[in-house]
């Protein structure tokens, strides 16, 4: 809320500056969000009187003037205003000038051949309003010379207020000023609600049928009015407040709506067809609003209508036809209370952002109804003349009738700030609040009718302590547990650490990427399980069921602005129709391995280099991995023969491959893994005793021949188990087919690591040994290779 | 005699100078000291010789024998160390040659801010604690005294989710964690609450997924003098700064009663910001008294239950600290951004080793 100095100053006597104010206003938790001052913008700007105008040789739009600037010497300047004329005074910039409407910098210049130093200037080059059909005219006897901003009564600095949503008493500048009186930063000079004669029974019939939307609905008549444009003082006011002023009328309800927090709205009595009534809209109703919009309206709002058509969105927007004109003479006054969950409710559901509607939506004191009425037709009267009806009163609008029990040292108990009881009484007596109590018992406070965000004892410790000055609380350590402070993070916690860090030292850059993605990619990756209703685009519609869409986009992204090797992870949950599981996803894109001196040719990124960082990662969460099975094929989002998932037991602990290439496209060879991290068992953590065996290990070699469709893994498994206790390590040390092997079979060269422990291997043992391995292996249907 | 020994020395010296190749020593050895060698004779001689003599020869053959054999083994060692640096000279490589690359790998910031967090929260005896993101109204509004027609409900601030259960949303803010966790366990309570928080939002400084911490703090007498201390010490510890200044200014939260906004003082020299001083505020955080529907929204007695909350943006603190610009950057995974941002395996936020890495 803009909140110019002078309009302030309407209400608080106060010696303080700006600054002052404004610093006042930060610390009672009104934020600041700037101070403006136009006359430090326009401080260049002169007055100045156009002494000759000559039309310019080369353009008949343009003329050329000499200007007295009162530097002595005319200026030339080439002016394109069709107002420009020898006698005029107004508005002067000389070179160097930054313009703000244009924003622009003036140089001394050449315009169709003729020298141009400076600018005569409109009212929307300096952003004080939107004229532009010719240059600002001065009253004849405007000082020539002297700073014109200063002398229009602009240098008024202007104060950017964000108010919170609870503080509905501030919407008003009243209310600030009152805040700030209460900061003892001035006097509070309160209007004084004018005694109306009324001339006659207000000739509108008023009514209300929807009391939940409307409780109160108050309203004067003013008959034979004279709707001109305001006096300039209004006319400043508004316009430094950030509004445009419109006509008399209109500018009173907007001075009551910025100046006390209190919308109303003006009817021209002779656009209504009989009595006004707040009722619900009905179906199919619209409004041609004020903004020149026009609005489909429902059951759910309540509106002001008469006898033929709605013309007011109750305390959100009026209606076009029944605006007031220059040539309207007989006006209704409203001044209403409008509920304020209704009226956010209507607000959204229409897209209507107006003044009226953030002030009742935080709810405009009901205290205040008729009063500010009566303020404003009084303010009518006197810009407009006319005779004032007598007031047609429906309904009351709910009165704040709170009254909360408090024991001061509430206040030191929530706040650490120990505010003797008589200075907190004082604090609130000086906020409007009515104590009743003595000092040393608990107190009866009666809260404000233009509170009603304040609700409890901990409402009251804030009144209390933002007056004090929050920077008055001390700060005070936590209490400590003796010694070393403990491990707090759980084994999930630990485990997501470890496996981003594992994935990192491999060499993997981390991602983050949106956890919604669009639906047609969740698609081709399972599927989404949730759906957002309002989504920001169709990119982000669904909740991401893997998380390798994303990287696969990212990926894709990272290739065409020229990486040429992707390696990338990220740590993070899928939505899944059973909830947050959380997940770790990496993905290798382009080289595996660049071209290279050593290694030759490019290697592009294979199912094993995800099944290694797969490996790694699963590793380091905790998982056991030599005991993993690997089960083909992965998902359906992956290259049919070259994935598979990793379970233990039951458990799918994570799938791996490279991705179908059907979904990975231009990006080529891409290779992927996710783990799932929530079915890692528990690691058991605890080590076996240290037990070196004191005997060498043994080393023999098998080579099998076997069908070309057996997992190497059962193999390896198969040869293991030929005698548990004495296998130490399997190893497959070459793979081959050609020459010599069968069609449709595979030969697989194994190396056996035997670890004696009680005594050495006689020949007897090896040759034992090789027989287990033998029949191991025979069993899968391997034949050991002559 | 002497003659012969004298003699057979220096032939036999002369030889094995001369002896370039280990087969040539090899060939002086035999000569000399073989079964037919010449020293090999002498000492066969010796056995003949009458008492006398051989006590006066004796010991001169046998210090030829050994003269010799010395010579012979070093001859062969120089030999074999030559034909060595012959051999290693040849297998010489150009050592400028590159190595295989190796990817460096990096952890992205806003995990490196996370673990900041929870290391220096965890020496002040906070736990990590987490709940869903897809979560319901009662948690993340009506819980935390957001009636229903609070504007922060309205669509254009929520996101929504369609089907069943109905009015499901993406949490707004970590604030539901403070309420799963009043709601599961008793105090005293200490934990921070880091994740993804989602809002209908877009723009160069808001995107609609960010993250956010949250702190609670509930025991008998916990105040905002706590907070503020709580506030002050993260905040010198996190920024590596001990001159810090907080500014609290009264504001509004519906679920903490007294709110305040918390600035911290800062400087921007040369346009990069400093904190510490108070030249100028930077607003970091929100935080207040847990209000008191909200202590017993969760079954806690507000006359027995009291303490302080508080929530910022991880992002935002990240680009504070580490000086990122855009916040959009920080979810669009572009590999010049994470590698010139993001932070080594190996750099692990630590008490004892700080928070700087």
């Amino acid at each position: 809320m803009k909140v110019p100095l002078s309009w302030l100053r309407r209400y608080l006597e106060t010696d303080a500056d700006a600054a002052a104010i404004a610093d006042a206003l930060t610390r009672l938790g009104l934020e600041v969000e700037g101070i403006a001052n136009p006359a430090e913008r326009l401080a260049p700007f002169t007055i100045a009187r156009v002494l000759t105008a000559e039309r310019h040789p080369q353009a008949d739009r343009l003329q050329v003037l000499t200007v007295d600037a009162g530097i002595g010497e005319a200026v030339q300047v080439v002016c394109g205003a069709p107002n420009a004329r020898a006698g005029l005074v107004g508005v002067f910039a000389p070179p160097g000038t930054h313009v703000p409407g244009i924003d622009l910098t003036l140089k001394v210049s050449s315009i169709r051949g003729v020298e141009s130093r400076g600018m005569m200037c409109s009212a929307r080059e300096l952003e004080l309003g939107d004229d532009h059909e010719g240059i600002i005219e001065l009253p004849e006897d405007a000082p020539v010379g002297a700073a014109y901003a200063r002398w229009a009564g602009l240098d008024d600095p202007v104060i950017e207020v964000a108010v919170t949503p609870n503080r509905a008493d501030c919407m008003g500048i009243f209310g600030i000023a009152r805040d700030l009186a209460a900061a003892r930063l001035g006097r509070l000079v309160a209007p004084e609600v004018p005694t109306l004669a009324p001339a006659f029974p207000c000739p509108v019939p008023i009514a209300i049928e929807d009391a939940e939307g409307c409780p109160a609905f108050f309203a004067r008549a003013l008959r034979g009015v004279r709707n001109g444009p305001s006096p300039q003082w209004l006319k400043d006011l508004l316009t430094r407040a950030g509004l445009r002023p419109v006509s008399a009328l209109v500018d009173v309800t907007n001075y009551m709506s910025l100046g006390f927090g209190r919308p109303l709205h003006v009817y021209d009595i002779a656009r209504l067809r009989g009595g006004l009534t707040a009722r619900r809209a009905r179906p199919g109703e619209t409004l041609l609003a004020l903004n020149g919009r026009t609005y489909a309206l429902d059951e759910s709002m309540c509106v002001i209508a008469d006898e033929a058509a709605v013309h007011d969105i109750g305390g959100i927007m009026g209606g076009m036809d029944s605006g007031v004109s220059e040539e309207t003479t007989d006006v209704l006054v409203e001044a209403a209370w409008f509920s304020p969950a209704r009226i956010g409710a209507t607000g959204r559901a229409l897209g209507i952002v107006s003044d009226a509607r953030a002030r009742f939506e935080r709810g405009v004191d009901p205290a205040f109804v008729g009063p500010g009425l009566d303020l404003a037709v009084a303010m009518m009267q006197a810009l407009c003349g006319g005779e004032v009806s007598e007031a047609a009163c429906v309904g009351a609008p709910p009165a704040l009738d709170r009254v909360i029990r408090f024991a001061p040292e509430t206040t030191a108990r929530l706040s650490g700030l120990d505010v003797p009881a008589a200075e907190q009484r004082e604090i609130l007596a000086r906020l409007g609040f009515a104590v009743d109590g003595d000092l040393a018992g608990d107190w009866a406070v009666r809260v404000p009718s233009w509170r009603r965000d304040v609700e409890g004892p901990a409402d009251l410790v804030e009144e209390v302590v933002r007056l004090v000055g929050l920077d008055r609380v001390a700060a005070v350590p936590l209490p400590r547990e003796p010694g070393v402070a403990k491990p707090v993070a759980t084994p999930a916690q630990m485990q997501e650490r470890r496996v981003r860090r594992a994935l990192a030292a491999r060499g993997l850059d981390e991602a983050v990427t949106w956890s919604f993605i669009a639906e047609a990619e969740a698609e081709r990756f399972g599927g989404a399980a949730h759906r957002l209703v309002n989504p920001l685009s169709a990119e982000l519609a669904v909740m991401r069921p893997s998380l390798l869409p994303g990287l696969l986009a990212a990926a894709r992204r990272n290739m065409a602005r020229g990486e040429r090797s992707v390696r990338l992870f990220e740590l993070g949950r899928r939505y899944l129709a059973e909830g947050e599981r959380p997940t770790a996803g990496l993905l290798l894109a382009g080289d595996a391995e660049p071209r290279h001196w050593k290694t030759g040719k490019a290697r592009p990124a294979d199912a094993f280099d995800a099944k290694a960082a797969a490996l790694a990662a699963l590793a380091a969460a905790g998982a056991p991995v030599e005991r993993l099975a690997t089960r083909q094929p992965g998902p359906a989002w992956y290259h049919p023969g070259r994935s598979a998932e990793l379970v233990l037991g039951k458990a799918v602990l994570a799938a791996f491959g490279e991705l179908h290439p059907a979904l990975a496209g231009d990006v080529g060879a891409v290779a992927a893994a996710e783990l799932f991290l929530d079915a890692v068992p528990a690691s058991r953590g605890k080590r076996p005793p240290y037990r070196p065996s004191p005997l060498m290990p043994v080393r023999r070699d098998f080579a099998f021949l076997v069908p070309e469709t057996l997992p190497a893994e059962a193999l390896l498994r198969a040869v293991a188990g030929a005698d548990r206790a004495l296998v130490a390590e399997v190893e497959l040390f070459d793979r081959f087919t050609g020459p010599g092997v069968p069609e449709g079979q595979v030969s697989l060269a194994i190396g056996v690591t035997l670890q004696p422990r009680e005594r050495t291997l006689a020949e007897a043992d090896l040759a034992a040994l090789a027989e287990a391995v033998e029949a191991a292996a025979a069993k899968l249907g391997a034949v050991l290779r002559g | 005699m002497s003659e012969d020994v004298d003699a057979l020395r220096a032939r036999h010296l002369a030889e094995l100078a001369a002896a370039q190749t280990l087969e040539a020593v090899e060939a002086v050895r035999v000569a000399a000291l073989g079964r037919a060698g010449t020293v090999t004779a002498l000492l066969r001689a010796l056995g003949r010789m009458p008492a006398g003599e051989r006590l006066a020869a004796a010991p001169r053959v046998q210090a030829l024998r050994e003269e010799l054999s010395a010579a012979i083994e070093a001859r062969r060692r120089t030999l074999a160390a030559e034909a060595l640096a012959l051999r290693l000279e040849a297998e010489r490589m150009d050592m400028s040659l590159p190595v295989p690359p190796e990817p460096q790998g990096s952890i992205h910031p806003i995990s490196r801010v996370m673990d900041e967090l929870a290391e220096i929260f965890a020496d002040l005896g906070f736990a990590v604690a987490e709940g869903p993101e897809i979560e319901d109204d009662w948690h993340n509004f009506t819980a935390l005294n957001i009636p229903p027609e609070h504007p922060a409900r309205a669509m254009h601030d929520t996101f929504y989710l369609a089907g069943d259960p109905p009015g499901r949303v993406l949490r707004t803010h970590t604030s539901p964690v403070q309420i799963r966790t009043m709601t599961g366990g008793r105090p005293p309570i200490r934990i921070i609450a880091p994740g993804r928080v989602y809002r209908s939002d877009s723009d160069a400084t808001h995107t609609p997924m960010f993250h956010q911490v949250e702190g609670l703090v509930i025991d008998r007498d916990t105040h905002m003098g706590h907070l503020k201390w709580t506030l002050e010490t993260f905040v010198k510890a996190f920024f590596g700064v001990d001159d810090v200044v907080l500014r609290l200014r009264p504001s509004f939260f519906p679920f903490t009663e007294p709110s305040v906004e918390v600035d911290v003082g800062c400087s921007w020299e040369g346009g990069r910001l400093q904190v510490g001083g108070a030249a100028s505020w930077l607003e970091i955080l929100g935080a207040g008294m847990v209000h008191p529907r909200v202590l017993a929204n969760c079954g806690l007695d507000p006359a027995e239950w009291q303490g302080f909350a508080f929530g910022c943006g991880i992002d935002r603190l990240a680009m504070l600290k580490y000086g990122m610009t855009d916040l959009r950057a920080f979810f669009d995974a572009d590999l010049r951004w994470l590698r010139h941002h993001g932070f080594r395996a190996l750099d692990v936020p630590t008490l004892s080793g700080g928070m700087a890495p």
